[in-house]
């Protein structure tokens, strides 16, 4: 139980910091969210000066253009740079944190050459297409079909839910290359593709969420044709394939996030002093109370990087408990937000309240709440598989 | 950072899970538990002799063991240990549920070590002396725990030879006679936890005695309130070992229970119970290691909060996963529900924690990893 940072660690925390005290008063100002294509650039150009100053891929091998970090040197670089504020990965999300691992994990040398380094860099940007309409917590039901024609596969389908695709050069999309028989089971059968989102036959339909903004679309694909070469893994063996990519996602995925509730209540605590709201000790309470879930957040998060750092393996279903509790404080703490906010809360111009709307789809995205609770129950409690 | 237990930390807490599994099985429990008669806690044949008496070869097991003197220095007969270890130990006995006032004995085993504070006090200096053996067995009073009317509930004062008592800002030892004098019984919710009810007023020091606060050497006014904390700690342990072990339990009774021809564990209703159970075991458990590494107020404050939570949640939905056997005195659920009730009202309420984590909004601290 040691929760104390070796010098190089600090070392490495007093570079970074002093790097970002001199870079980012010189970024350009935030875009509008509802404009994706400068979105896209202020995202890119971001990563572009993370990679340039050496802190991008921070957390990958090596072999895969990496810097081949400690879990702990990956967790101070994201602590920092959500307290200086820095920009959030953004559009290169998916790359970062889902598909690049995965070609790393199981693409060739050619295909890490391929695709790894200009996600690096800024230059290229993932979606994922993995949701169907319907195959969204089932994702092995997915319908997509991928028929082997010499050496491409012709396929045709539909996705949804697939955030950023507008802006997307490439999309890390699950297909099936078999079909389901009654003796093969549906987890077989899908295959993992590489798809250039510029292909032709793909078409992206923007979808507008409840907080008024474009953040996922449609996208359908009418006999698109995609060589053979892009697939990663072998064929057929998608499902495994794509797993690695999930453990990831409810890694360390939100670190970020963690960071930012303890700033967001802080700020919460003074507008309450200055409101005057802050006078009442149930909200006074309510606030010390995700005091303590905000910090439990990060203690459950030093203590998963640990445990996997131990046991060197990616971040496993412990994940799911992170994220259970996660979704569930950081919607509380918007909603504590809209206590402090009293009337204002109905402003979506304040601060905070556009927040809120967002944070209702934790409790759905990346596996629901209740899809964690069957892994928890099923996979760490070990009880019989339910219905 | 490697916030994982350590080799020797796994070998500690494996080896405090055998000796309460050997020296407190279920059987004993059971028997403190069943001895207590219709009318309530109070000590039957004299003090430490009745129902929910302290098993003193117990507690001398417990003393040889290292339990109350974890952390004092080889030098003066200790382990030579940390909070951590101290917190893996107490997490131990709270998943037992094994009785007696833990934590009061373990910080009076410190008081005694460094001399200094109960020096002043010779009487009662003696009889915390024995402390770090598990010779003597000390309870506490916490006059931060008044109720309405200023009156205190002290734990097991029947079986104490002392009693912590902390004021304001110092604490002493006062023999448990004194006390006692002044105590009536009450009837406690939880049967193996007897109370006594002590009416307000009462100081850290009998009068002409000088108390911790007061002396020069040693302990300064600030010593109540780092008794206060690490009792509170200890307590959150025991809150976080309670938590793991409901969860044990439930998951343990759904995957035999059957009915409409399947384990109940696998009906969904049942298993998201247990899943959240984990979940809230999981997060107290972090945050408890976390503040016995920090030993920072806030971390102790967000670490009472989230373990009785977990206690407290962890054992209804215990109950309720066991059905009509979960609301018989026979199976240990009420057990847990009713010390994790006990335990909550101890040190540092909800209440007070959440204000104090509500202040320290207030002034941010630069937080290293
Ligand atoms: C903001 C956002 C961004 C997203 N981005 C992407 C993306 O980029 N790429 C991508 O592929 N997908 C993306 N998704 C999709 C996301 O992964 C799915 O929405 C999610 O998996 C749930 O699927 P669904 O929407 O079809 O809901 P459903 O699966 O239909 O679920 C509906 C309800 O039924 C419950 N339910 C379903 N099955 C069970 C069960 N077995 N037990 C108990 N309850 C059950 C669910 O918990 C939920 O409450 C995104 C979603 C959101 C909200």
């Amino acid at each position: 139980m040691d929760l104390s940072c070796t010098e190089d660690e600090e070392d490495f925390r007093h570079r970074l910091r002093a790097w970002l005290r001199r870079v980012l008063p010189a970024l350009p100002p935030r875009p509008d969210p509802a404009d994706w294509p400068a979105r896209r650039a202020y995202d890119c150009g971001w990563q572009r000066m993370l990679h340039d100053a050496g802190y991008a891929g921070l957390h990958w091998p090596r072999e895969a253009g990496g810097k081949g970090a400690t879990p702990t040197q990956h967790l101070i670089f994201l602590e920092e740079t959500e307290r200086a504020g820095a920009p959030y990965v953004g559009a290169n999300f998916v790359g970062l944190l889902h598909a690049g691992p995965t070609i790393a994990a199981e693409g060739t040398a050619g295909q890490r050459a391929r695709w790894l380094p200009p996600i690096l860099r800024g230059d290229e940007v993932w979606c994922q297409g993995f949701s169907e309409p319907e195959a969204g917590s089932d994702l092995a039901a997915l319908r997509t079909r991928a028929v082997r024609d010499g050496d491409d596969y012709v396929v045709s389908g539909s996705k949804i839910w697939t955030s950023h695709a507008e802006v997307a050069d490439w999309c890390e999309l699950l297909v099936r290359t078999a079909p389901v028989t009654p003796d093969t089971p549906r987890h077989r059968g899908i295959s993992w593709l590489a798809l250039p989102m510029d292909a032709p036959g793909v078409t992206v339909r923007p979808l507008r969420t409840l907080a008024g903004t474009a953040e996922f679309a449609e996208v359908f694909l009418d006999e698109v044709r995609v060589p053979v070469a892009n697939r990663v893994g072998a064929e057929n063996d998608g499902w495994r394939v794509t797993m690695v990519t999930l453990s990831f996602e409810r890694g360390t995925a939100f670190v970020g996030e963690v960071v930012a509730c303890r700033r967001v209540l802080e700020s919460l605590a003074r507008t309450a002093r200055a409101n005057g709201r802050w006078d009442d000790p149930v909200l006074r309470r309510r606030l010390g109370r995700l005091a303590a879930d905000c910090t439990a957040l990060w203690r459950l998060t030093q203590w998963n990087v640990s445990e996997a750092q131990r046991t060197g393996g990616v971040p496993g279903v412990g994940g799911s408990v992170f994220k259970l509790r996660f979704s569930q404080v950081r919607q509380e703490l918007y909603d504590a937000a809209a206590e402090v906010l009293g009337a204002d809360a109905l402003d979506a111009g304040r601060e905070w309240v556009v927040d809120r709307l967002s944070s209702l789809s934790y409790t759905i995205a990346a596996g629901t709440s209740q899809i964690q609770r069957n892994i928890v129950a099923e996979r760490i409690l070990g009880l019989p598989k339910g219905r | 950072m490697d916030f994982s237990l350590t080799e020797d930390q796994r070998a500690l807490r494996a080896g405090m899970r055998e000796l309460m599994e050997r020296r407190f099985p279920r059987a004993r429990l059971r028997a403190v538990v069943d001895a207590e008669g219709g009318g309530g806690a109070a000590a039957g044949e004299g003090a430490g002799t009745g129902a929910g008496a302290v098993d003193r070869g117990l507690w001398r097991e417990l003393g040889a063991a290292g339990f109350f003197a974890l952390r004092l220095p080889e030098a003066a007969g200790g382990v030579g240990l940390g909070l951590p270890e101290a917190v893996l130990a107490f997490e131990e006995a709270g998943r037992a549920l094994l009785p007696g006032p833990l934590a009061a004995t373990h910080l009076a085993a410190g008081l005694a070590a460094t001399g200094a504070p109960v020096a002043g006090v010779p009487v009662a200096g003696a009889a915390v002396a024995g402390a770090a053996e598990g010779e003597a067995v000390v309870t506490a009073l916490d006059t931060a725990g008044a109720g309405h009317g200023g009156a205190v509930l002290v734990e097991h004062l029947a079986s104490a030879d002392a009693v912590l008592v902390l004021g304001d800002g110092d604490a002493g030892i006062r023999t448990a006679k004194e006390i006692g004098s002044s105590a009536e019984a009450v009837r406690s919710v939880d049967p193996a936890t007897p109370l006594h009810r002590v009416p307000g007023g009462v100081a850290p020091a009998a009068a002409g005695e000088r108390s911790s606060g007061e002396q020069g050497a040693g302990a300064g006014r600030g010593t109540a309130a780092r008794l206060r904390r690490e009792a509170a700690l200890l307590t959150a342990a025991q809150q976080l070992g309670s938590a793991v072990r409901t969860v044990e339990t439930a998951v343990a009774h759904a995957r035999e229970r059957v009915q409409f021809g399947r384990a109940i564990g696998a009906f969904q209703a049942v298993q998201h119970l247990c899943a959240s159970m984990l979940v809230r075991a999981e997060t107290a458990r972090s945050v408890v290691y976390a503040a016995a590494v920090t030993e920072d107020p806030g971390d102790i404050a967000a670490a009472v909060l989230l373990a009785d939570e977990a206690a407290v949640r962890n054992a209804r939905d215990c109950l309720q996963v066991h059905g009509g056997m979960g609301f018989t005195w026979e199976a240990d659920v009420h057990l847990h529900l009713k010390r994790a009730w006990v335990r909550a009202e101890q040190w540092q309420t909800a209440a007070a924690a959440e204000e104090e984590l509500a202040a320290g909004l207030m002034s941010t601290g630069a937080r290293c990893l």
